[in-house]
């Protein structure tokens, strides 16, 4: 039984190695890049249009709305960014349909990776936002006190995406591993499809947090002038 | 009892308890989250989409926590780094 994708090992030279993780990730991206390669490849701008330029559709202003309501401003600045982990953590789920896939996210190097991104974009959007200082001035934003204790949270919650993400869906591979063995044919199936509502779910809560944590970062100077209107929300 | 013996046997009673312990108290904490959000839900519909998005982050926050139970039995039980390295003793 593998842990994760890490321990299946395709092929092999030497230092370097080509296990799961790396081509089921391959994989997704693939699918994802041809996929909407394809699906835009022709755009129609009238009322006729392509079933799959319908659901494209869809699904982007979905998440257009969803970081809109989150907080913030500019949905389309940070579309790129949050939509992309969305649609990666989401493919690489849905995939699990396919036999012999098992998904990239169920290993820890890929969730830490994605984690990892997460940590980087939210000082880069902040800054870009309201410039160094005022970000950097966040850090001491009650007190300076709370200094060393905005950092600690900075990095416990980069690793708190990390395990989050990757222990449901290794948890979700495994139980299906276990049940395989105890009783082979209706349980998995059932298991499966409770897969793919997990997945989806946490591919949600994965980029909406993201979206929170980005919020978070670029709203503080925006937010004073706003003191007045909001006690009616 | 030999050393593996006893490193084999904390690890699998951890294990257990890990998970049970670490799964009652998140159990108990969605279950009244949950309760909350549909009386919100009750009383405010028209907040519905605001109230189910503080819920599922909420929840998933708070599911973390039993999650990181859940990895730390795994480790215990399958990848568990004393007992590797009481084999390599062994074995050397």
């Amino acid at each position: 039984m593998h842990l994760s994708p890490d321990a299946m090992i395709f092929w092999r030279y030497g230092f370097i190695k080509l296990n799961g993780t790396i081509v089921f990730t391959w994989a997704v991206m693939i699918l994802l890049t041809v996929g909407a390669a394809l699906i835009t490849r022709r755009l129609s701008t009238d009322l006729v249009r392509a079933r799959w330029q319908n659901f494209i559709e869809i699904v982007v202003t979905g998440m257009v709305k969803q970081i809109e309501e989150v907080g913030l401003p500019h949905p389309e600045k940070y579309l790129g960014f949050l939509g992309t982990l969305f649609l990666f953590v989401a493919t690489a789920a849905l995939c699990t349909v396919f036999p012999g896939y098992s998904p990239p996210t169920g290993s820890l190097s890929t969730t830490a990776a994605l984690a990892l991104s997460v940590l980087v974009a939210v000082p880069l959007f902040g800054i870009q936002e309201q410039g160094w200082g005022g970000y950097l001035k966040s850090y001491i934003k009650p007190t300076v006190i709370m200094l060393p204790f905005n950092i600690i949270s900075e990095i416990s919650r980069t690793l708190a995406l990390a395990v989050r993400l990757f222990g449901n869906m290794m948890s979700g591979a495994m139980i299906i591993a276990i049940l395989l063995t105890i009783t082979p044919f209706l349980f998995p199936i059932i298991m499966t499809a409770l897969g793919l509502l997990t997945g989806m779910v946490q591919a949600y809560i994965f980029s909406i947090l993201a979206a929170v944590y980005i919020a978070a970062a670029v709203r503080t100077r925006t937010r004073k002038p706003e003191l007045k209107p909001a006690p009616k929300t | 009892m030999d050393t593996t013996t006893i490193v084999a046997v904390a690890s699998i009673i951890c294990a257990g308890v890990t998970t049970a312990f670490g799964t009652m108290g998140p159990s108990f904490a969605e279950g009244k989250a949950v309760a909350t959000a549909l009386s919100a839900l009750a009383q405010q519909p028209d907040a519905s989409a605001t109230i189910t998005r503080t819920l599922f982050v909420g929840l998933a926050m708070i599911e973390s926590c039993a999650i990181y139970c859940f990895v730390l039995s795994m480790i215990l039980i399958f990848a568990n780094p004393f007992w590797n390295h009481f084999l390599q003793a062994a074995g050397k």
